[in-house]
């Protein structure tokens, strides 16, 4: 019965919004129906739909999956300094970190099945004798599989639990909570690493092939993953009243200033490496700051990268500018362009032009493409809506079994 | 010229081998057996290694019934397995090798490549200026000329590689491509999930992705095929080079073989001290491409003169 009018609840909280709710989940569906217009043509046609080809394997999608990733990853990673910090919060801090991971997730594996030139076999990579075959332990897209999945489950129950138990008005079971929460922190590391060592252990790219990868993806995944959080926490703030200190922010901002700058220093390290050695292999990395010849298209993004960068390191390390909202939220959207470009793109392109026999083909995402990964953001931010607005009133004590519904007036 | 005949691969018997030694275990994979109904079956059937001896006969019957309406003419799908003491090698002279480009669209031909829109190649041909020797910054693949070879250049065709260690088949998430006991690294294209991590992986671009729906029109389809080397590919999954496995285990050259003008390209058993191969690598210098990533291919390149 409890669980009928926990649903019965949710679904009122949904539909409950004043004008700007009703906007943005409007927007949100119109992103959805054009990815799927694109993905229907994407699924008639086959991958010709894309701009990828056999110079170029892997593009966007893999692009924006990997930097997904990173913020699924780094969500989680903020209950560290929530803990350490004992930020009274602490328990919403981890719910609501938990929820963007799930919603990120959600877009990862998406922009995985949207890239698979075979869809319909998805069940090969199940572990079920007679139906799939993983290829444990030598491939690492079967372990990526394997850890992606089980991250999103561990964030579930932990975000599901902790909700119906507050909506319940019982207490969480801490048995259960205090040991997944503290296993995905070690998870969130994990699922990157193995994200990073997916590139990382193809020999044939160079570019890729360097072990300064997977602290690098570490590293800008702490950058990018709490920048999300940091323009969502004062939303919610604003608008549910939800209690969070300033202080909180600001030592957000300090954090990711401190991961900004480990990145950017990896990010020289590997570049003093390539240019001063100037081997064959510096070559990716001239396609990407400098352009082979005519072929310049990453340029422009990489010098944009790196100045976003730069500048939001800067903003976040200067405390009078992190201690002041309008350049805290410059900052944290500078940081989001910036790692979005090199985690994006920026790993993924150069890292296959020119290609293993030295051509150069240069690649820019189809309409269709943009459509398709439209489309899969839709979703992603669709799933992180309905999340938060039913679990905010939750944790806030107004959507609760002994409340007779959603407390009145409860918009987001 | 070397005149192609069968009696220059001392190793191999034709004739079909049983399709026992093909599949490596015979048990389990009744999940298809048990559906029976075709469309669903192709979706839960299990993988090729896992299925009984009567499940793959059922599978090969099925689709060279479908090949042969589909195309109109009488296909046969071959499963016969490696054969025993044969690990294929592959040599090619680049001394001799003219550019002319004949052994791509040889083994187009014999491979039942898709033509057109986009046609897709396993043979790449580099066309590589003397004075640089093999440097793949300055390698153009797309020369065109009236005659070739053109002066200043020389010209080293890349297909895949046959690596005794491949990285193609190392990442493959579900274990759609692997090495056959005779060397050749093979694709079932009906397990594959085109996700191409083996195209990333390859350093010799030898793997190809099938961007959109294979065109092979019935006229020009090749219907003597192997499971693993020439059947018809779908779109969405990754093929590449066999050494035309429908060929080379029942005693034939391989397509690209045969029809070199100049006697570029030597192809035998590795393990047989006779072969030519093996004469080859003796009286000539070998090496391999890319020896620095340890792939360690069965493919030679050599100057002969």
């Amino acid at each position: 019965m409890g669980f009928l009018r926990f649903l019965q609840g949710s679904g009122k909280l949904l539909i409950r919004g004043n004008r700007a709710y009703w906007l943005w989940v409007g927007a949100l569906l119109v992103a959805i129906a054009i990815g799927l217009a694109g993905y229907a043509k994407q699924y008639r046609v086959g991958l010709i739909a894309t701009n990828m080809r056999d110079q170029i394997t892997w593009a966007f999608y893999v692009g924006n999956f990997t930097f997904l990733v990173g913020v699924a990853a780094a969500a989680v990673l903020l209950v560290v300094p929530a803990y350490v910090y004992q930020w009274k919060p602490l328990k919403e801090v981890v719910v609501l970190g938990e929820l963007l991971a799930i919603s990120a997730l959600t877009m990862c594996l998406l922009f995985i099945l949207v890239d698979m030139g075979r869809p319909d076999r998805l069940l090969h990579i199940l572990p079920i004798p007679g139906i799939g075959t993983p290829n444990w332990p030598r491939s690492l897209l079967a372990w990526d599989a394997l850890v992606l999945n089980l991250y999103l489950a561990v964030n579930l129950v932990v975000a599901a639990h902790v909700l119906y138990k507050q909506f319940q008005g019982q207490p969480y079971n801490k048995k259960l909570f205090v040991p997944l929460v503290l296993l995905s922190i070690p998870m969130a590391v994990g699922i990157h690493t193995v994200t990073a060592f997916l590139y990382n252990g193809m020999a044939a790219r160079p570019y890729w092939n360097a072990s300064i990868l997977a602290p690098r993806f570490i590293a800008s995944a702490f950058c990018s993953g709490p920048a999300v959080l940091l323009i969502l926490f004062q939303i919610l703030r604003k608008t549910t009243g939800l209690e969070i200190k300033d202080e909180a922010f600001f030592k957000i901002a300090e954090l990711m200033a401190y991961a900004m700058f480990f990145n950017l220093f990896l990010l020289g390290a590997e570049l003093f490496k390539e240019y001063y050695s100037s081997t064959e292999h510096l070559l990716y990395t001239r396609y990407y700051w400098q352009g082979i010849g005519e072929h310049k298209a990453l340029v422009p993004f990489a010098w944009l990268a790196l100045g976003c960068s730069v500048a939001s390191f800067l903003l976040f390390l200067i405390p009078a500018t992190r201690r002041n909202w309008v350049t805290l939220n410059i900052g944290a959207v500078l940081i989001w362009a910036g790692v979005y470009i090199e985690k994006g793109m920026g790993l993924v392109v150069p890292g296959m032009t020119p290609d293993t026999l030295g051509e150069i083909y240069e690649y820019t995402p189809t309409a269709n493409e943009w459509m398709v990964a439209l489309g899969v953001f839709g979703v992603g931010f669709l799933v992180f809506t309905v999340l938060v607005k039913i679990a905010v009133p939750i944790l806030q004590g107004t959507f609760s079994a002994a409340s007779s519904g959603p407390a009145p007036g409860l918009t987001r | 010229m070397t005149a192609p005949g069968r009696s220059k691969l001392p190793v191999v018997q034709p004739g079909a081998q049983s399709r026992r030694q093909f599949l490596r275990t015979a048990a389990g994979g009744t999940a298809a057996a048990a559906l029976g109904a075709c469309g669903i079956e192709d979706l839960v059937r299990s993988h090729i290694h896992e299925l009984s001896k009567e499940d793959l006969n059922r599978i090969i019957a099925r689709l060279e019934k479908k090949y042969s309406e589909t195309y109109g003419k009488s296909v046969t799908v071959a499963t016969n397995a490696a054969m025993p003491g044969v690990e294929f090698g592959y040599g090619l002279d680049l001394s001799r090798c003219i550019g002319c480009r004949r052994c791509v669209y040889a083994c187009v031909k014999e491979n039942n490549q898709s033509r057109r829109n986009p046609q897709i190649q396993w043979i790449r041909v580099l066309e590589m200026e003397k004075e640089r020797g093999v440097d793949l910054v300055h390698a153009d693949p797309y020369y065109q000329a009236e005659l070739v070879p053109r002066p200043g250049h020389f010209y080293m065709p890349v297909q895949c590689q046959q690596c005794r260690h491949p990285p193609c088949t190392k990442v493959c998430p579900v274990k759609a491509t692997w090495s056959e006991p005779d060397g050749i690294v093979v694709i079932d294209y009906d397990w594959c999930i085109g996700c191409r991590c083996c195209t990333a992986a390859c350093p010799y671009g030898a793997r190809k992705f099938n961007w959109a729906e294979p065109q092979l029109p019935s006229e020009e389809m090749n219907p003597v095929t192997h499971y693993l080397g020439n059947r018809p590919r779908m779109r969405g999954v990754v093929e590449k080079c066999t050494f035309c496995i429908q060929r080379s285990r029942v005693g034939r050259y391989p397509a690209c073989v045969e029809i070199c003008p100049v006697g570029a390209r030597k192809f035998g058993n590795l393990l047989d001290p006779k072969s030519e191969i093996r004469e080859v690598m003796d009286r000539k210098r070998v090496f391999v491409f890319k020896e620095d990533l340890a792939t360690e291919p069965r493919f030679y390149y050599f100057y002969a003169t």
